[in-house]
């Protein structure tokens, strides 16, 4: 089976027709983040990637990870890749320049996570979570905390950690009860117990900074009363380097079904008098400061889905044209054709396609979204951190949701070998499954859509976006009869979106519960069309790069176009199908008891 | 010490090649990579330049259309500078017509102490460059390097033989064609990809060089492509039955092939 290959080219060609690169590489923020050294750094970063953090991938699957009391054995090849990783310094991408990052733009960064995460998920949680905790120690660190915390973070020399989950805080964390005292010295002492902590130990960098949500004495009851920390495994000398072991301790790891490379650990706090912590911000703004990282976290989990979606499609393409069976179906060989050439196969493949394609056009408009939201001033400015976070959700679960989806049906295209773990391909599944769960579960995230983003100025944001949408439609009609399909679906698939969106609003108002019970499905059609839209964008970029292009690239271009027309002509319309169970409304739903629903 | 390394700039061996049914050779119009035979030499040349305490690696390649993607990944990992020959009469070049603009474009790179090339190419693997050039520059010719020590005024190189290796001497300058596999080729790191940005790419023509169109490319070619045909499929493979023996027909089938 050939090995993964980084879709670079596609990249740097959804960055320039739907990531804006021209306008954020034109802002003074990111002028040094031109096109052609984009290209550059993606290519290089591409190539890394499937050479060193690719062969690793099955190793973490089947070798896994071992816990002792001295902390978690990660496996060899994790060693040196994430110290090659280190060398070559990408951990600092996007980090800001002022603290030793490389300040790339988030929707470039995008783009890298996604090589880095299809070429060894597991591995790329810890890169992952630690750009997380650069993100919110940018935001919220003190000087000091940046000097001494953040330099080491941003070259990955320490990797950085998310404690938010306690046994009776997973959704919800503002039941989190993990204790903070403070010592009258500035520190405080913290005590508790976290869980499922992605790479809270491993044994690949020389210390691990915590940050860790807990409530000071006397705090408000619920999210108001939540303050973060810094944990550091290792508490800092005089001079900045790891000196005494701080009581944090790594008491078990789990058993899971999938990313098996990635140590999900039970951490204590404090079963030795007390681990030493420093307040990140103010008391009782910790979980200000946990948005700051959960944001850029769950794009980052979005990433999976396109990512784990592509290296089993990636596989599943290959296989096609491996395995024959079956005669062609009006074609005269006698021989058993590749499967390929079986209509059904192929709509497996053009599934699987369009949706990889669909996923990482809505991270990269979703992350430049950001970009020019920081690029940009004033009113612009302003417009461009609505619609990232009106999408944020939607990148989440969406992607997650289709990941789960491309993957099972890469599995499928294999057949009985799909099922089969020598192949590979079922690891993509079983490494996709965690990601509708974490960083707010799929339902946390159509909730979040539903309740707090649709209402976004009163409607106002969702309402111009939805005419953004539309506004494709002058160029999709100058494009001609090829494009005529992709303009018919998008329009009444915007249309249906439009509807739902307003039954929404206003049912929701009325009785939340209304709009609650039809959220998972409202997502899934807005990131359905969406989808649709952004498809749209890249066949009209195809479109425009056709002329005066290479031979070489042609077959490329019109497959760009052709993927957009199976969406809008074989996905697009779904929208419409699941506009009744969003509009069903609550009450059969409460019509039943859990008692009732026991078939016994 | 100045090291000057060549560096073959191919098609991604990843992507399906195409031939090109009118000049009968391989078509290189999509974008072109460092020709991973290369990647040992350049890492080789960082690394004595690095021991010999100063100096500097110049690349020096011929390619297509002004192509620098291969070179700025060599660039990236830390050579200093680069000249890239790049001329439509160079179309059609054979080995020799190569060695001769390489000769050129060496000498062009400045003084250099010491010329490393790869023993062969990844595409075109005529494995004849290396020693033409060194004809060519009248420079002594080492092949099949494993590992190399600049002392002083002379190269020692360990040369790999097929039952071990040769140490060979020579006074420098010199031309070493460096085996594959030797060293480990560093990753750019992302400073080095940005810093490669700003360093120095020579791009010349054949009269720059002062090189004869009539010499090179199709006109200058001592070989022609007479014809290009589908390579045969595979002949099925044999099936032997275990009837107890089965060792011994598999043993003496592998010492038919030579290969016990
Ligand atoms: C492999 C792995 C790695 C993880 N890594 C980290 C990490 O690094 N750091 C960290 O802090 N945590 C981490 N987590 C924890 C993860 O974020 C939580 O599991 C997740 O937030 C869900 O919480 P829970 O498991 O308690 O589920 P629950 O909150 O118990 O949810 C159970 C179900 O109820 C639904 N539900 C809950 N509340 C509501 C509601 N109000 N309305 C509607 N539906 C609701 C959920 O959608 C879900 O379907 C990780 C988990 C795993 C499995
Ligand atoms: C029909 C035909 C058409 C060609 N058209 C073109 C063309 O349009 N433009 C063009 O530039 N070349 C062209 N070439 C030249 C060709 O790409 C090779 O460079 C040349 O034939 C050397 O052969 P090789 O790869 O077998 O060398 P080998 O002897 O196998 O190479 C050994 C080493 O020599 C060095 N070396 C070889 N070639 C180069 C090079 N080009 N630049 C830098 N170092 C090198 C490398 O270190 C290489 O690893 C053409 C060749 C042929 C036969």
């Amino acid at each position: 089976m050939t090995d993964y290959r980084s879709p670079v080219k596609d990249a740097l060609f959804t960055l320039r027709h739907v990531g804006m690169l021209d306008e954020i590489s034109s802002s003074e923020r990111y002028a040094h983040a031109d096109p052609e050294t984009v290209a550059d750094v993606l290519g290089e970063h591409g190539r890394f990637m499937q050479e060193v953090f690719a062969p690793t991938n099955r190793i973490g699957d089947t070798v896994g990870l071992k816990w002792s009391p001295e902390g978690v054995e990660t496996p060899a090849e994790f060693k040196t890749a994430y110290a090659k990783f280190v060398e070559a310094g990408w951990q600092g991408l996007n980090a800001e320049a002022e603290y030793g990052g490389a300040g790339f733009p988030e929707a470039v960064f995008t783009c890298a996570l996604e090589f880095m995460t299809a070429a060894n998920g597991a591995l790329t949680m810890c890169p992952g979570l630690t750009t997380g905790a650069i993100e919110c120690l940018q935001a919220w660190g003190s000087e000091e905390q940046k000097e001494r915390y953040l330099r080491r973070i941003v070259t990955g020399e320490w990797t950085g950690t998310m404690n938010l989950t306690e046994p009776q805080a997973g959704s919800d964390v503002g039941l989190c009860t993990t204790k903070a005292e403070p010592q009258g010295d500035g520190t405080y002492k913290i005590t508790g117990t976290k869980i499922y902590i992605s790479f809270g130990e491993h044994d690949m960098a020389e210390n691990i900074v915590h940050l860790v949500l807990a409530r000071t004495p006397g705090a408000p009851a619920g999210t108001k009363g939540i303050s973060l920390f810094i944990v550091p495994k290792f508490l800092l000398t005089e001079d900045g380097e790891p000196g005494e072991r701080n009581d944090v301790n790594c008491v078990s790891i789990e058993h899971k079904m999938g990313i098996h490379g990635s140590p999900t650990c039970v951490m204590s706090y404090g079963d030795d008098g007390g681990a030493t912590g420093f307040l990140v911000g103010e008391e009782n703004q910790g979980l200000r400061a946990m948005f700051t990282m959960m944001n850029s976290a769950r794009i980052a989990v979005g990433i999976q889905g396109v990512a784990l979606g592509d290296a089993a499609f990636q596989k599943a393409l290959q296989y096609s044209q491996e395995r024959r069976q079956g005669r062609e179906v009006g074609g005269d060989s006698k021989e058993p054709a590749f499967i390929e050439a079986h209509p059904d196969v192929r709509r497996m493949l053009m599934f699987m396609k369009s949706h990889v394609e669909a996923m990482r056009a809505l991270l990269v408009y979703n992350s430049a979204a950001i970009d020019l939201s920081r690029a940009l001033e004033g009113d612009d400015a302003e417009h461009w951190r609505e619609i990232a976070e009106l999408l944020t959700p939607v990148s989440k679960a969406w992607s997650t949701d289709v990941g789960m989806e491309v993957t099972s049906t890469a599995i499928q295209v294999f057949g009985g070998m799909g099922y089969v773990e020598e192949t590979g391909v079922a690891q993509h599944y079983r490494d996709a499954r965690i990601a509708p769960i974490y960083e707010g579960t799929n339902g946390i995230q159509a909730m979040d859509l539903v309740g707090r983003k649709l209402g976004m100025r009163m409607g106002g944001v969702v309402g111009e976006y939805l005419q953004r949408m539309r506004d494709l439609d002058g160029e999709l009609a100058a494009a001609g009869e090829e494009f005529a399909s992709i303009r018919t679906e998008l329009a009444a698939a915007v249309d249906t979106l439009e509807g739902v969106t307003n039954w929404i609003m206003t049912n929701g108002l009325a009785n939340p519960v209304e709009a609650l019970a039809g959220a998972t499905p409202y997502l899934r059609i807005f990131g359905t069309v969406t989808g649709g839209w952004l498809l749209a964008r890249l066949a009209l970029g195809a479109k425009a790069d056709l002329e005066g292009a290479d031979q070489a690239d042609v077959a490329w271009l019109n497959t760009k176009i052709a993927s957009a027309r199976f969406f809008a002509e074989q996905v697009l319309p779904t929208a419409a199908g699941l506009v009744p169970s969003v509009q069903a409304g609550s009450s059969v739903l409460y019509e039943v008891t859990p008692e009732s629903l026991a078939s016994v | 010490m100045n090291v000057v390394v060549c560096v073959k700039q191919i098609p991604d061996p990843a992507d399906p090649g195409a031939l090109d049914p009118n000049t009968k050779t391989l078509k290189r119009d999509g974008k072109l990579i460092l020709d991973e035979s290369d990647s040992y030499g350049v890492e080789m040349a960082l690394q004595l330049v690095d021991a010999a305490g100063g100096g500097e690696v110049t690349l020096v390649s011929m390619a297509p259309n002004g192509e620098t993607a291969g070179l700025r990944t060599a660039l990236a990992m830390g050579a200093a500078k680069a000249v890239l020959v790049s001329d439509d009469a160079l179309q059609g070049s054979d080995a020799l017509g190569t060695s001769k603009v390489l000769a050129k474009a060496i000498e062009r790179a400045g003084q250099a102490d010491l010329i490393l090339t790869a023993t062969e190419s990844s595409d075109g693997y005529t494995g004849t460059v290396p020693e033409q050039i060194a004809e060519l520059l009248s420079l002594p010719s080492v092949t099949f390097a494993k590992s190399i020590t600049v002392d002083g005024s002379s190269v020692k190189v360990q040369r790999q033989t097929e039952s071990g290796y040769d140490d060979v001497e020579c006074p420098l300058p010199a031309v070493v064609s460096v085996t594959a596999g030797v060293v480990e080729p560093r990753y750019p790191s992302f400073k080095g990809i940005m810093a490669a940005k700003s360093k120095p790419v020579d791009q010349v023509g054949l009269g720059d060089l002062g090189v004869d169109a009539g010499s090179v490319g199709w006109a200058g070619a001592g070989q022609e492509i007479v014809e290009i045909a589908t390579a045969e499929a595979r002949a099925a493979s044999t099936v032997v039955e275990d009837d107890g023996e089965a060792f011994q027909k598999i043993v003496d089938m592998l010492a038919e092939l030579k290969i016990v």
